[in-house]
Formats: C-alpha cells, sequence, structure tokens
C-alpha cells in the first residue's frame, strides 16, 4: 500500500515546526513516530499534502525533573518511557502503560506526544494521564498554552488542540508516595483495549487517600471516572466500596460495539479491570 | 511531487539516493537497492516480517518513510553474515535449531533477535516470547525460534568467555 503524494517538512524547532503547520493550513499534518498516521494514510483515510517530522527537533526528546513534577517531551517515545530510571522512580505507571501498548517494535518509534495527541480512544496514555492529573504543554504560532489532560479530549479525534498546534510536553505533578496500576484486558499482543483502567491513589493509616480513575477504548473519548474515584477516596477498599466504584465506572461508559464484544461485554469488562487495578494499586500504595 | 536527497548506511554500506517522501523505506530497500531480506507480509504494521534495524531499534520498515531513515545506520539480514560468508550466530542456530519452515518471518525475526540480544545478552524464555511478540510466525508455533535464540545467546556469551580468556 502506497500513501499518497506529500511534501515533506523537518524543522529543527518547535518554532519553525508551528510555523509551518500555521503557514501550509490543515492539510499540513504533524509527524511524531507516525505509527497512528502512517498506517491511515497508507490505506488512504488519510492525505496530507504535507507532513512536518517532528522527528528532528531537540526540544521535543527528554524526560525531566522540573522542581516535583517530571516533564516528558512530546517525541520521547514508548520504549525510552520503559527504560526511564526517572519515570521508574517518580511515575512508574507510565512504563507499565507503555508496555501493554503494542509491540517492541511499534514502541521503538511510537511516541508518547503522539499517543496523547492522536485523540483515538482506543490509545492507553490518555486515560494514564487522566489518572496522574497531566498538563498537556501546547505550542501554537500565537504562543504556548496548558490543558489539563482531563479537558483536553471531546470525542473520537476530537480533541483541544487548534489548527496548527501540537502537544510540546507533558507535565506529571509530584504524587509523592502512590499506588498505581493499569490493567487492560486486550484480545491479544498489540491490541487495542477491549477495556481498561489506570488508578492512580494514596493510602494513609489503613484508608485511601486521595484516588484518581481513568478508562480506556470505553466511549468515544477516554474517560475520568471522577465519581468512582470520589466514592474510593477516605473508604478503607472494601468490598462494598469497591462495588459501587465500580458500579459508578460502568454508568459512564458507553462503548461501541466491535470485534471486541458488545457494548454490555465492554462496560463490564471495564469494571473488572478497575476492580483488579484498585487491589493493585493498594497492594503497591502501602 | 519533489523527490528529496538521502544518505544512510545500509549494511556498512554508504547508500545516496533520491526518494519521492511518500516512499517506504520497505519500498525502497526491495524496490530501489534490491535488498529483499525484509519482506513485506501483512502491510500493516502487524507481521514484522519487514522487521530492520534502524539506528539500534528493531523497526518495521512498512511504517517508516525512507526520508525519516536519512542519516541512519540500517542493518538488514543482508548485512548480518561476515564478508567470508560466515552465518551470524542467529543464523546459525536458527538453521541447527529448526527456527523455521517456509522462512518468510526469518529474516525480520532474526534481525529482530539481533537488537533483543544486544539489549539483553541472557534473556529468559519469557522475555524472549515478548521481545518478538511484534514478529509473527504461521509455522514453528514458535518453540524453536525461541529455542535458536537462546542457543544463540549461550553461543555469543560463550564467544565472549573465550575472547576474554584470550
Amino acid at each position: 500500500m502506497i500513501p499518497g503524494a506529500f511534501a515533506y517538512h523537518r524543522p529543527k524547532s518547535v518554532n519553525e515546526a508551528v510555523a509551518l503547520l500555521a503557514d501550509l493550513g490543515e492539510d499540513a499534518r504533524p509527524l511524531g513516530g507516525g505509527h497512528s498516521l502512517i498506517p491511515l494514510m497508507k490505506l488512504r483515510l488519510a492525505a496530507p499534502s504535507n507532513l512536518v517530522d517532528l522527528g528532528g527537533i531537540a526540544d521535543l526528546k527528554g524526560i525531566r525533573a522540573d522542581g516535583g513534577d517530571v516533564v516528558v517531551g512530546a517525541c520521547v517515545t514508548q520504549h525510552e518511557i520503559i527504560a526511564s530510571d526517572l519515570l521508574a522512580s517518580k511515575v512508574p505507571l507510565l512504563a507499565e502503560a507503555a508496555r501493554q501498548i503494542a509491540d517492541p517494535q511499534v514502541r521503538y518509534v511510537g511516541t508518547i506526544g503522539g499517543n496523547v495527541a492522536n485523540g483515538d480512544p482506543g490509545n492507553d496514555m490518555p486515560a494514564v494521564m487522566m489518572a496522574l492529573n497531566a498538563t498537556y504543554e501546547l505550542a501554537g504560532k500565537g504562543g504556548g498554552r496548558k490543558v489539563a489532560a482531563r479537558d483536553f479530549y471531546h470525542g473520537t479525534y476530537d480533541t483541544a488542540l487548534q489548527p496548527g498546534e501540537i502537544v510540546a510536553a507533558i507535565r506529571i505533578p509530584d504524587l509523592g508516595k502512590h499506588g498505581y496500576a493499569y490493567e487492560k484486558l486486550k484480545r491479544k499482543i498489540g491490541d487495542y483495549a477491549t477495556a481498561a483502567a489506570a488508578v492512580v491513589l494514596t493510602w494513609d493509616g489503613g484508608k485511601v487517600g486521595q484516588c484518581a480513575i481513568g478508562l480506556t477504548n470505553v466511549a468515544d473519548k477516554p474517560l475520568f471516572a471522577e465519581e468512582a474515584g470520589r466514592i474510593v477516596a477516605g473508604s478503607a477498599l472494601d468490598d462494598a466500596t469497591v462495588k459501587k466504584a465500580v458500579a459508578a465506572a460502568e454508568a459512564i461508559t458507553a462503548p461501541a460495539s466491535d470485534r471486541r464484544g458488545s457494548p454490555n461485554y465492554r462496560t463490564k469488562m471495564a469494571g473488572v479491570m478497575l476492580s483488579r487495578a484498585l487491589a493493585r494499586a493498594k497492594s503497591r500504595a502501602g | 511531487m519533489a523527490k528529496t536527497q538521502i544518505s544512510l548506511t545500509l549494511n556498512g554500506k554508504q547508500i545516496e539516493a533520491l526518494v519521492e517522501p511518500r516512499t517506504l523505506l520497505i519500498h525502497f530497500l526491495r524496490d530501489e537497492l534490491k535488498i529483499t531480506g525484509p519482506h513485506i507480509g501483512c502491510d500493516t504494521t502487524h507481521c514484522g516480517a519487514c522487521t530492520v534495524d534502524l539506528d539500534g531499534k528493531s523497526v518495521k520498515s512498512c511504517t517508516v518513510f525512507a526520508v525519516q531513515a536519512d542519516g541512519a545506520e540500517v542493518l538488514t539480514i543482508e548485512g548480518m553474515a561476515q564478508a567470508d560468508g560466515t552465518l551470524h550466530p542467529l543464523q546459525q542456530a536458527f538453521r541447527e535449531h529448526h527456527g523455521l519452515q517456509c522462512g518468510f518471518c526469518t529474516p525480520g525475526m532474526i534481525t529482530r533477535a539481533y537488537r533483543l540480544l544486544k539489549e539483553n545478552s541472557n534473556p529468559t524464555e519469557d522475555e524472549i516470547r515478548m521481545g518478538i511478540s511484534g514478529n509473527l510466525c504461521r509455522c514453528t508455533g514458535y518453540q524453536n525460534i525461541v529455542k535458536a535464540i537462546q542457543a544463540a545467546a549461550a553461543e555469543m556469551a560463550g564467544g565472549q568467555v573465550k575472547e576474554a580468556a584470550e
């Protein structure tokens, strides 16, 4: 399969990239790792006339500590996420999620920025970023702005990104000592989730302190399960509380029917993934 | 559409070429350079038959544009054996342990295993299975592929010990 013809641009800086994207208009697309965009182009489901390759921009690479926060450049690959000592000590949830994405070859190339900016509800990192309360740092010709992951997603391929804007970095706040888990049900290696749940919680004096929950691929966008998190916070994570939280999470799902299962099945699997993720997060939080 | 000048190192040789930006790396290798070791299996980023080593990463060359390989170092199955024809330990182990039947997945499988062993010279069976999870084989059931990679790892480790002793 051969994609449609396009002009290729390889800017050296973020400013140059966003200026190009603004000048070339809506028919230009940024290229990260390309492992969502290139398959779409091969199927001619996307046919941009200009590609602006972000791969040569040093400022979009690297993982660094900034005060208590961790800042991950948009062009950091899933492979680099898994290999990062800083993330392993500060935000181990990211590597746990990254290991469940696609396969080794795809993880060498696929980027965290592409995963969060793409807007496909099947992408795993958006729900993870919601659970982590991450902030996306956007760059555009008119300057930068910040959008919380929890406010970023509007629908399938519909995000807060304006034409010409890119995600430049992801900022993850200091979580202190916490438990975490990403539980993903998939049919086989490389598949998108039938349903998945991300949990971040703190544990203090036999009780949950704070709890944040994100859900993958059970609606037209990633879901922040705010009510479920509120139910869990302050509890001892007893069976009755987990049951209530699972019901609250299931209630906000609206999955499509596809080869991964019926809507009812996928909703129930979201609940199962959540209860497993809660138990595993608790076991790591103490 | 205007062509773009690229230069890359392929199996140790310097290559200069003009490519259309939309040319995929697998098509550039196979159609332009006649490097037909990497295969096109699924053409949808799943099967791994097109796997090549690009700047120290295993990539599916059906999902990379040739222009993205500008300045890169690329290794394919053609670059694995020594100039005198001596097989790479992985090639030898696949042969000895019956790590292939039809052979279609083999170039991608060996190229992937090459990078896996560079990163982890003594992998467990589980690590091998996860490490080649992006490469599909429809013949072998993977058993002998895993055995071959284990044998190659042992052979390569033995070689290193010998070198150190000399």
